[in-house]
């Protein structure tokens, strides 16, 4: 996904002069090309990203579009008062990117994960979330943040992810995207665990149980009118993210759901569980640890269904 | 600058300190040492020095000055006001419910002649090189000033800003410290160790200068020298005394949070010249 993010912001930053890329010490070449293309308007800030939040406001207040760059724990939870002040309060168009999300680095240790992005980033008024699923997500919503009159976060993933969509989606904020149909149970995913739900479903396929997948690039504004729909229609709706089960997708839903009459779904939610992994291992091994496999979801979701019917 | 010019700025600094005294006894306003101390830097910037129209407060050729200490707001509001940017009038609702004057400054969209809605410490000065840079990208030449407290430089922020700022080169930007030797709760020098002041911003790559910060003349000069011609940005450490103007407030902490009475208000008006 980084890749496809350097790529688009430098077509981006081509047509567009009020594009500016600030990055904390990181991208090292992933950028050249933005920077022979659009000279002057990319900037190295150094490991301080608490300047760099607030560099990238008094630009976005004085009519330029920047772009904040680096890894997730540092361009959210190390500068959040300054995406809070600096960014929101202002109302300031900065469209802030998490590299390397969730469990991306999971071999670089927890100061590396991040799992509690998407929960802190959305209580902040005028902020929009977003978390695409593979790199046509992340090049429609990056575009689509360009856009908006206003702040915008986005965590992507690392590097390799497998594509979802066979052409670019019409990506919009507070949309969801279907990506399969099904009749017996819905599994909601955001960021890079739409590709595990959508081999969770596979799995449940073989179990003669269908699944129906729903992308929500969209955290923050939440598409309720699709939630409403889905929590009529299924009796399961399992919601999947690499993130804290605490606050992130699921709790967004789970916020609106508890005010909801008519709903008949039940929410099973899937994520990081609410502790620190201080043993090593590989994204694979850390996805395993907190039940985040196609196995697990597959496994859980014909359980729970053949509970309820 | 004519002795007549620096006497009428002397004059309006002597007006906004009796608004200000006179608000923070009629509406409960705190921080009255902080704002007193730092009206000379704002008066000498907003009725001297800065290229601005009050008419056109959103001018993209404007200077911009970000009052990062954002608990002088109440000398900024005062300042704003007579320099016709609203109507001195407004004032009258100030820390009322629904108010757009708190404690702090308002987000800019809000206030003809805010450019930064600052309060939590440390802000003023990153945002201001975000601004300063953006002049460099549209080739505008504006100057842009922050003004920061001598206990806002505890922040972190402040001396990452700091190397940016000369990594970049930004010399269209100027900092103002209003060293009034206290930090809200003591000495600013013992909270954190602050000295050498002046030699922290040259080794952080800045020239870097000292000046009395009730000087009207020397503020005004310095000012006006900004970019100063060697390629860095420019911090200016105004030495200040807290509370300055009224002698039972200066350099006494105690007003960081008290509001003066009646009387105070009365004396505080005599001692500056002005009829009660």
């Amino acid at each position: 996904m980084r890749n496809a993010f350097a790529d688009e912001i430098t077509k981006l930053g081509a047509a567009d002069p009020r594009v500016v890329l600030l990055s904390g010490d990181i991208g090292n070449k992933l950028f050249d090309k933005f920077k022979e293309q659009a000279p002057g308007r990319f900037f190295n800030c150094g490991v301080a990203e608490a300047n760099m939040m607030g560099v990238a406001a008094g630009m976005a207040l004085s009519g330029l579009r920047p772009v904040v760059y680096t890894i997730t724990p540092f361009t959210t939870t190390r500068c959040f008062e300054q995406i809070r002040v600096d960014v929101c309060y202002h109302k300031a168009p900065v469209i802030i990117v998490g590299t390397g999300s969730g469990l991306s680095y999971a071999d670089l240790g927890p100061t590396h994960h991040s799992c509690e992005d998407l929960a802190i980033l959305r209580t902040l008024p005028e902020m929009t979330v977003l978390a695409p699923a593979d790199s046509l997500e992340l090049r429609a919503g990056l575009r689509a943040a360009l856009h908006h009159d206003g702040p915008v976060y986005m965590r992507i993933g690392k590097k390799g992810e497998p594509q979802i969509h066979a052409s670019e989606p019409d990506l919009r904020f507070g949309k969801a995207l279907t990506i399969q149909q099904g009749s017996d149970v819905c599994l909601v995913a955001t960021g890079v665990m739409v590709a595990t739900a959508v081999q969770a479903a596979k799995l449940l396929a073989a179990q003669r149980i269908s699944a129906r997948v729903e992308s929500f690039p969209s955290v923050k504004p939440l598409d309720t009118a699709r939630l409403a729909e889905l929590f009529g229609r299924y009796g399961l709706v399992a919601v999947i993210e690499e993130h804290g089960r605490i606050g992130g997708l699921a709790g967004a839903i789970a916020e609106w759901l508890a005010t909801q009459d008519a709903a008949r779904g039940r929410l099973l939610s899937f994520g990081t569980a609410d502790e620190f992994m201080h043993e090593v291992g590989t994204t694979e091994y850390a996805r395993r640890k907190f039940g985040l496999t196609p196995e697990n979801i597959a496994r859980e979701v014909a359980g729970r269904h053949a509970h309820r019917r | 600058m004519s002795p007549p010019d620096i006497a009428r700025l002397e004059s309006i600094a002597r007006d906004i300190r009796v608004r200000i005294i006179e608000t923070s006894h009629k509406t409960n306003t705190p921080h009255l040492g902080s704002c007193l101390s730092c009206v000379d830097i704002l008066v000498a910037a907003y009725f001297h020095c800065l290229r601005l129209d009050p008419a056109r407060p959103r001018d993209a050729d404007r200077d911009r000055f970000i009052l990062s200490k954002g608990h002088g707001a109440a000398a900024l509001f005062q300042v704003l006001g007579v320099r016709g940017f609203y109507p001195v009038a407004m004032l009258d609702d100030y820390g009322k419910d629904g108010s757009l004057f708190a404690e702090h400054p308002p987000a800019p969209a809000y206030l003809p002649g805010i450019e930064a809605a600052t309060g939590s410490l440390g802000h003023g000065l990153p945002i201001g090189l975000g601004m300063a840079l953006a002049g460099r990208i549209h080739r505008r030449k504006y100057n842009v000033i922050a003004l920061l407290s001598d206990g806002e430089c505890n922040e972190g922020s402040v001396w990452e800003a700091a190397m940016m700022a000369a990594s970049q080169k930004t010399e269209r930007l100027a900092v103002f410290i209003d060293f009034n030797k206290w930090q809200a709760t003591g000495r600013s020098e013992q909270v954190l160790a602050l000295s050498p002041l002046v030699d922290k911003w040259r080794a952080f790559g800045w020239n870097a200068c000292e000046v009395d910060g009730h000087d009207m003349a020397a503020l005004v000069r310095l000012m006006q020298g900004v970019p100063d011609g060697s390629g860095k940005p420019v911090a200016i450490v105004a030495h200040t005394v807290k509370g300055k103007g009224v002698s039972f407030m200066e350099d006494d902490n105690n007003w960081h949070y008290r509001i003066p009475t009646a009387d105070e208000v009365v004396k505080a008006k005599k001692e500056l010249g002005v009829p009660a």
